[in-house]
């Protein structure tokens, strides 16, 4: 079957079995493999990618639901070159070690503070507690995203 | 107080707080782990497992699975010419021979998951539709899943041994007889640990080619232990080790499981060779969770000797692992460490513990962080605890009594025998009261310790301290090559292996402060076997004091090759010449930096050989608040202090303590691998094996000393991958303990679960 959307930025079309998730279709149709697959039942997280705005099991959706769709991966949250400020965060908080699961929470953290750049800790533990990271015990992710928020609320400020 | 570590003044990176050079691709998704990588013409595994714990292979038909769409072949043990190949042992000892594990099953099935089948087809997709093809007749007999019935001997898993019992570990040490009859108090108990696993958020995976034309088989996605795997893989395939080459990626995560030689490694590589094609083969979350390494189920009883007041003299009983249907390379590690540790940091002048290895049809076990010590800390620190109640001695002084001191360093632990190379051990250096007193005054002991069973807002609060020591710098070697490239930069070759720990970062620290130049002229690889001649990898907590040392060699080296390049340049003889900041100098004010040599090929290995084990050491403080209307607990308060001999990076080595803290949390509360009667595991996704998430455990405090460097090293410092995990069993069960003290409630088992919390406290109401 033949889908077409849009990913990170850049509009795409691909052929694809109907069974073919849209992990599996980004990853190796796409070749966007920075989304990472962990478990492949909807419970690990590292698959998240942005989909219309929300934070989307890319395991858990098919490649088919994604026609039309907008579609964010962590390929998209990265600069030309360099790092973005949530990214920058991650680095200086030390909020990633074996760098699996960092493409989901990147991405989980992205839709949240883009949404709410005001979100507090408990906020913030809430929403990424459906991520799983076996490396960091989650404190430094907690702290990069808090650290990132200031970015947030000046590029939402901008924008109004 | 010794001075800190004088060997080299002019540090720039070392011990400080610097952001990891492997964070850019990782952030940016640009990592490469295994799936990320495919081969034009590439085969798809897919592995057909066992769902009969224990039987006879009467026949399997894979006719069906051979005619689906897609598939190309399916390999069983028929296709394995002459003996199945069984999996080496990276200790071996004299009785372990026999439950070495075959690569694939022949006659008989041990474990629900063992291999029986290996389908190869175009995609991954169609493999795993395939496993539904394959039927196996198999005759069942009766299974062993605890180590009780194991001992018993009614069904035998290894009819040629005649037993169920893989070895027996005997820690000894003093008298042990004479301590116990001079004792005026002893405590005696029977605790126990539960099955778990490391689960890396990586599952594993390999990618194995074979280069028919010049005889060499290459396999990506190695981890841990590259050139071992490659030494034991070429063995197998009949191929010299040069023939073999072990190719690192990105590796999410190893905590001890990802790496070790598997029944897998070999067939996908066979697979490979056979057709002559790529195969690849990527676990899905259920394999992983029964067929990787399992870890941690231990039980015991034993008792220790105290004198009135409160001083240790001797410690004896039996320990029982249940290691599962095979001895895997590393399976006896937890065994023997369980025994030799459990006395950890305490003076413990008389031993004799028996570790009994059992055989059972459940996955083979093997190493999971802090292997067989966290399962040791747990046991002596829950009868510390329960010996200053029936002493009377307050918690903090009965441990402060029998810490390690300065003075008695190094300090024997007891001998393990049957000797698997490291019988005898001794800790290397440090007061462990040092830890112990920081713990307490960061914790607020003094206040904390008021709340001790207190009901606040219908929560009982309890509190804890417990210590423990960690073994690193595992031998025998490592080396490191480093090569000077035409630009001035340094090209570092480490034969340590990453595995998320930062190990890219850590060496070029090093190696940028033994060269005196700047971090970025260096760059780190590592862990593949084609980057140099031999290589270790990263176990044990190695990679930074044995990987590190090697970098110190190789530095040496190198600048003494400069010296002697610059010499000539200048025309003067090497000893005329001072080096400082990677510039050669003399003293009329010509100099030559080391850029301007770079013609000259400088090209150095370096190594360092070390058999001694490097013991950091500390102490960890947890404060719980219990709802005892769920049986809930939170962890209020976690604080751990640990003195690692010299901090490379406090960044990394924060996040190592952390990190490994939390998994203990998963340990003590959610983490359990559980089977029915049959031999059936019951988990099969990480919605039922439960680990910690951003909402558990939000407070992790920790304080890391480098009062006591290790003597074994030229850096001082000491492994510490694994210490985090080590006491949070004990430390957290006693504090819920002290939380219930109330009720009399004595937690002897994990995990702590609600309802198993809930179920002490109403087993409490009803006998009062
Ligand atoms: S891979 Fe999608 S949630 Fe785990
Ligand atoms: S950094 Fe390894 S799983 Fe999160």
């Amino acid at each position: 079957m033949s889908v077409r959307f849009e990913v990170n930025g850049k509009s795409v079309s691909v052929d694809v079995s109907p069974r073919t998730t849209l992990a599996d279709c980004l990853r190796h149709e796409l070749h966007l493999t920075g989304t990472h697959v962990g478990c492949e039942h909807g419970v690990c997280g590292a698959c998240t990618v942005i989909v219309n705005g929300d934070a989307v099991r890319s395991c858990l959706m098919l490649a088919v639901q994604a026609n039309g769709a907008k579609v964010t991966t962590v390929e998209g949250l990265s600069p030309e070159e360099g790092l973005s400020p949530l990214q920058t965060a991650f680095k200086t908080h030390h909020a990633l070690q074996c760098g699996f699961c960092t493409p989901g929470m990147l991405t989980t953290i992205h839709a949240l503070l883009s949404e709410e750049p005001n979100a507090d800790e408990d906020r913030i533990r809430d929403v990424i507690s459906g991520n799983l990271c076996r490396c960091t015990g989650y404190i430094t992710i907690v702290e990069a995203a808090m650290d990132a928020r200031a970015s947030y609320q000046q590029s939402r400020g901008d924008k109004e | 107080m010794k001075p800190h570590h004088g060997a080299h003044t002019s540090n720039t990176y070392i011990g400080a707080h610097i952001e990891r050079v492997e964070d850019y691709r990782f952030l940016r998704g640009e990592g490469k782990y295994l799936d990320d990588i495919s081969r034009e013409g590439q085969w798809h595994a897919a592995f057909v497992r066992s769902q009969i714990a224990h039987g006879v292979i009467r026949s399997i038909d894979v006719s069906k699975a051979l005619a689906m769409p897609g598939v190309r072949a399916v390999i069983t043990a028929a296709d394995i010419e002459g003996d199945i190949p069984t999996i080496p042992f990276r200790r071996p000892n004299p009785t372990i021979g026999p439950y070495a594990q075959p690569i694939i099953a022949r006659d008989k099935v041990r474990y629900f998951g063992e291999p029986i089948a290996m389908i190869l087809a175009d995609s991954p997709e169609l493999a795993e539709d395939a496993l539904q093809g394959v039927t196996a007749d198999i005759e069942q007999l009766p299974v062993i899943i605890d180590c009780k019935s194991a001992m018993a001997d009614k069904s035998l898993l290894f009819d040629v041994t005649g037993s169920n019992l893989a070895s027996i570990f005997n820690a000894d040490k003093g008298d042990v007889d004479a301590a116990f009859a001079a004792a005026d108090f002893i405590i005696r108990d029977q605790l126990s640990t539960q099955r778990q696993t490391a689960l890396p958020m990586e599952t594993r995976g390999l990618l194995a080619e074979w280069d028919a034309k010049n005889g060499k088989l290459t396999v990506s996605g190695a981890a841990k232990l590259p050139f071992f795997n490659r030494s034991t893989m070429a063995a197998m395939m009949n191929l010299p080790e040069t023939a073999v080459d072990y190719i690192e990626l990105d590796v999410g995560g190893g905590f001890g499981a990802r790496g070790e030689f598997y029944p897998e490694d070999f067939l996908v590589a066979f697979g490979a060779r056979k057709f002559d094609r790529p195969v690849k083969w990527i676990e899905d979350r259920r394999e992983h969770l029964m067929a990787i390494g399992h870890s941690r189920e231990a039980s015991c009883d034993v008792e220790l000797a105290f004198s009135k007041d409160g001083v240790m003299l001797g410690m004896r009983g039996d320990l029982f692992l249940n290691i599962g249907a095979y001895v895997r390379p590393n399976g006896m590690t937890p065994v023997r460490n369980a025994a030799q540790f459990m006395s950890g940091p305490y003076r413990m002048p008389a031993i004799h513990i028996a570790a009994y290895a059992c055989v059972t049809n459940k996955t083979p076990a093997g190493t999971y962080r802090g292997p067989g010590r966290y399962e040791g800390n747990f046991f002596i620190e829950r009868l510390i605890d329960q010996a200053a109640a029936g002493l009377g001695v307050d918690r903090l002084e009965i441990r402060r009594r029998n810490l390690l001191t300065h003075e008695e360093m190094p300090y024997s632990l007891a001998t393990v025998l049957p000797s698997d190379g490291r019988a005898d051990t001794q800790c290397d250096s440090g007061d462990y009261r040092v830890c112990f007193d920081a713990c307490v005054q960061e914790a607020n002991w003094a206040e904390k310790s008021k709340l001790q069973g207190k009901l606040i807002d219908g929560r009982y609060h309890g509190v804890a301290i417990g210590c423990f020591i960690e073994g690193g710098a595992s031998g025998p070697q490592e080396n490191a090559r480093m090569v000077l490239e035409k630009n001035g930069d340094i090209s570092l070759f480490a034969g340590s292996s990453g595995i998320g720990q930062g190990i890219e970062t850590i060496l070029a620290q090093i190696a940028a402060d033994y060269l005196e130049i700047p971090m970025e002229r260096i760059t780190v690889f590592h862990g593949s076997t084609n980057l140099l001649k031999q290589g270790w990898g990263s176990y044990g907590s190695r990679a930074t004091v044995m990987g590190g040392s090697a970098v110190i060699d190789a530095c040496k080296k190198l600048l003494a090759l400069f010296r002697i390049s610059a010499a000539k340049r200048l025309g003067v003889e090497p000893d005329a010449i001072t080096i400082a900041e990677g510039v050669a100098r003399l003293a009329d004010g010509r100099s030559v930096p080391l850029a301007e040599v770079a013609s000259d090929h400088l090209e150095v290995d370096g190594s360092f050989k070390n058999q001694t084990p490097t013991y950091t050491y500390g102490s960890a403080f947890a404060h719980v608040a219990v709802d005892p209307g769920t049986g809930h607990v939170d962890v209020v308060d976690y604080v751990v202090v640990d003195d690692v001999g010299r901090i490379i990076n406090s960044m990394t080595l924060h996040g190592q303590v952390m990190g490994a803290a939390v998994q203990g949390f998963g340990s003590v509360f959610t983490e359990e691998l559980i089977y029915n009667d049959e031999g059936q595991l019951l988990v099969g996704s990480l919605a039922d094996y439960l680990i910690p998430t951003a909402s558990d455990y939000p407070v992790v405090r920790c304080v890391s000393m480098e009062q006591f460097p290790s003597p074994t090293n030229p850096l001082g410092a000491k492994g510490a991958g694994e210490g985090g995990i080590i006491p949070v069993g004990g430390v957290v069960t006693n504090a819920v303990a002290n939380a219930l003290s109330s009720f009399g409630v004595q937690p002897k088992t994990l995990p702590l679960t609600p309802s198993r919390v809930w179920e002490m406290i109403e087993d409490a109401r009803v006998r009062a």
